[in-house]
């Protein structure tokens, strides 16, 4: 079987987000890391192929964006993935997340995965969407904030908390899956994963045809070009305002916890709180 | 002139309240376009006729009800799509459960509509709708404007307020269709377990919240020693993290996909602030947290913040209010 697992490059967590003023989009110059929640579906890829339940025969990493982004395919690769896909073409920048749903689902559907696997959100986009949005391209069943995933009789057996408590539901392969952050601690890379993992296979799309050397278009991998980036995209995000003002809270910087707890309890006291 | 279509989630035969929100939002926002709120309902027997008809007094008008599996998303969206193509919505809006945003995006696919989710504001212009999203951790907001037929507005959890607008009861219309071969892929083996102790921490004036940076189950022992301090009507509440680490029940459980309290006192300990948590919590009147990262989110809505080990703080501040407490 064949496990595609969805992977994003975002900003590193100590960079401070922002808005391009220029291009009214997000300022991705600092980006750096693979999204954190991301490893968490490498790993429950790799906890699949290990247990045994099911026989693993590959796990591919897919990512779309940027030329930057092949470094979070590398991460991915240093983490167990197999190889890796890279859906890159300028036409794409931009878009929303319907739309990055509709043309990662192009980019899976010729690898005909059993099973694709994602994280819970991006670290800077946040949308803990685009698994339903490439299920539904996909055509295949798909559930999301998954914490623990069983194989039993050749389907998936996933637990989620939803709004009334914890559900557990039966899912048949092929599936998408996006799993929440508490399914499994993450491995750290080998020093030995690290350094090879720029041999492994890595597949850019649409890519440069062999034979002219010119870049192909999107309609090599059979994606509307109508549909996808800025002016593809349905829903048009701009006009950053600033929320309405808050006054800042005080803070302490704890040196002598004798001291501090003293603060505290004045604080506390003020406000008749004990 | 678009009707706004809606989802109402229910579960032992009562309505969320979420999506009783939505309904009440989307029928204020449906008369600002000049048209109706409809609601789409999926499950079985305890959708009654009675149950369906109360969505009137929120201001829907008419109640598309499906006969389905519950408690997942992408029935829904076969019927909404459905529903969608046969009376022709201009827009879908859905309070802030989990299932909202799945079938929000699920329809999105379906319908190659636009989708904003997380938002807190919606506003008509016109005859258009218009979503704001907070976006980089609420640091800004984001305004998104709908092309196309279709618009979904995913709010997020308690941005909709319920409001009874005292209409009439709503026609209840029975959907006959054939589900999407995908969406009877996934069957619900259990719904809505509760993991861990049955606690009540909704009463509570002071909630003590411990979060991973508890470091383990044990740790919230330290959490509850300085609750019991406290003393009267305190109680200790939990994150999502532990919770589904199994440190702490679900009961206890703050945020999105768990309670919403607004205690005079809320102190978080080990707890960065993330949204889904803070949704749960940012009416409390006094905010105090303890953590050792000066740039945990936490600090931004905090009233006092402390950045330190609460390892070396707690029991000392335990100490400190016994103390306070006996004088
Ligand atoms: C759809 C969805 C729904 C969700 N619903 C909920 C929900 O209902 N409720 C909820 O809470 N979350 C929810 N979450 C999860 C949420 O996004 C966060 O992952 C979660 O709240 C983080 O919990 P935490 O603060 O305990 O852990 P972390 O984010 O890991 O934070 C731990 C903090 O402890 C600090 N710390 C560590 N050690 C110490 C120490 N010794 N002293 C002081 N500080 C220390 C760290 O600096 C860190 O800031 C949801 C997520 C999604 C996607
Ligand atoms: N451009 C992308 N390429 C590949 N995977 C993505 C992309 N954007 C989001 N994802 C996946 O979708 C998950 C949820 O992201 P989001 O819906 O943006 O919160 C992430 O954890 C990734 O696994």
């Amino acid at each position: 079987m064949k496990i595609c697992v969805l992977v994003k490059e975002v900003p590193d967590a100590a960079v401070e987000k922002r808005i391009d003023p220029s291009t009214g989009r997000m300022d991705r110059s600092g980006e750096k890391n693979l999204n954190p929640y991301d490893t968490h579906a490498i790993e429950a890829a790799m906890q699949l192929r290990e247990g045994g339940a099911m026989q693993v025969d590959e796990i591919v990493a897919v990512t779309m964006g940027p030329r930057s982004a092949v470094r979070a395919l590398h991460k991915a690769v240093s983490l167990g993935a197999d190889r890796s896909v890279h859906l890159c073409d300028d036409a794409l920048a931009g878009s929303d997340v319907a739309a990055t749903g509709y043309a990662l689902s192009k980019a899976l559907e010729p690898e005909q995965p059993d099973l694709v696997l994602l994280g819970q959100q991006s670290d800077d986009g946040e949308c803990y969407t685009i698994g339903a949005v490439v299920a539904d391209h996909l055509k295949m069943p798909s559930l999301t904030q998954v914490i623990k995933l069983d194989v039993e009789g050749g389907a998936l057996r996933c637990e989620r908390q939803a709004e009334y408590g914890y559900d557990t539901v039966a899912v048949e392969l092929p599936a998408v899956i996006a799993v929440g952050d508490a399914i499994n601690e993450p491995r750290y890379p080998s020093l030995k994963a690290i350094m090879g993992a720029k041999k492994k296979p890595l597949e850019t799309l649409p890519g440069v045809d062999p034979e002219t050397e010119e870049p192909r278009t999107l309609d090599f991998v059979h994606i509307d070009a109508s549909l996808v980036g800025a002016d593809g995209s349905r829903v048009q995000c701009g006009e950053y305002k600033d929320p309405p003002a808050k006054s800042a809270g005080q803070i302490i910087e704890d040196e002598d916890p004798t001291e501090t707890v003293e603060k505290i309890i004045a604080w506390l006291d003020e406000r008749k709180l004990i | 002139m678009a009707d706004i279509l809606t989802y109402v989630l229910h579960y032992e035969g009562a309505l969320n309240k979420n999506s009783l929100g939505a309904v009440s939002e989307a029928a204020k926002q449906a008369a600002q376009i000049g048209g109706e709120c409809h609601a789409v309902v999926v499950g079985g027997d305890d959708l009654t006729d009675e149950l369906c008809q109360t969505l009137g007094a929120y201001g829907a008008t008419k109640v598309f009800r499906a006969r389905g599996p519950e408690g997942l998303a992408q029935p829904v969206v076969d019927v909404m799509a459905k529903v969608i193509e046969d009376h022709g919505h201009g827009y879908a809006l859905f309070g802030g459960g989990l299932l909202g945003f799945e079938i929000g995006a699920g329809l999105a696919a379906r319908r190659n509509a636009g989708v904003t989710m997380e938002v807190t504001t919606v506003r008509a212009e016109g005859d258009e709708l218009v979503a704001e999203r907070p976006i980089l951790g609420d640091s800004k907001i984001s305004v998104s404007r709908y092309r196309g037929g279709l618009g979904i507005i995913i709010g997020r959890i308690n941005a909709f307020e319920i409001s009874k607008t005292g209409g009439a009861s709503a026609e209840v219309i029975d959907v006959e269709l054939e589900y999407s071969p995908w969406s009877t892929k996934a069957s619900m083996i259990e719904r809505g377990e509760q993991r861990g102790a049955d606690v009540d921490i909704e009463g509570a004036d002071i909630l003590v919240a411990g979060g991973r940076g508890l470091g383990k189950a044990e740790g919230f022992r330290l959490a509850e020693d300085l609750a019991a301090a406290f003393g009267g009507n305190s109680a200790v509440a939990a994150t999502r993290a532990v919770v589904d680490a199994g440190w702490y029940p679900y009961a206890a459980q703050i945020g999105q996909t768990g309670k919403t309290v607004a205690p005079k006192l809320y102190l978080a300990a080990g707890i960065s602030g993330a949204i889904q948590h803070k949704v749960g919590m940012q009416s409390s009147e006094n905010i105090v947290a303890i953590n050792k990262d000066a740039n945990a989110p936490i600090f931004e809505f905090s009233d006092l913040g402390i950045i330190g080990d609460l390892n070396k703080i707690l029991p000392k501040l335990t100490e400190a209010v016994k103390a306070k407490k006996g004088a």
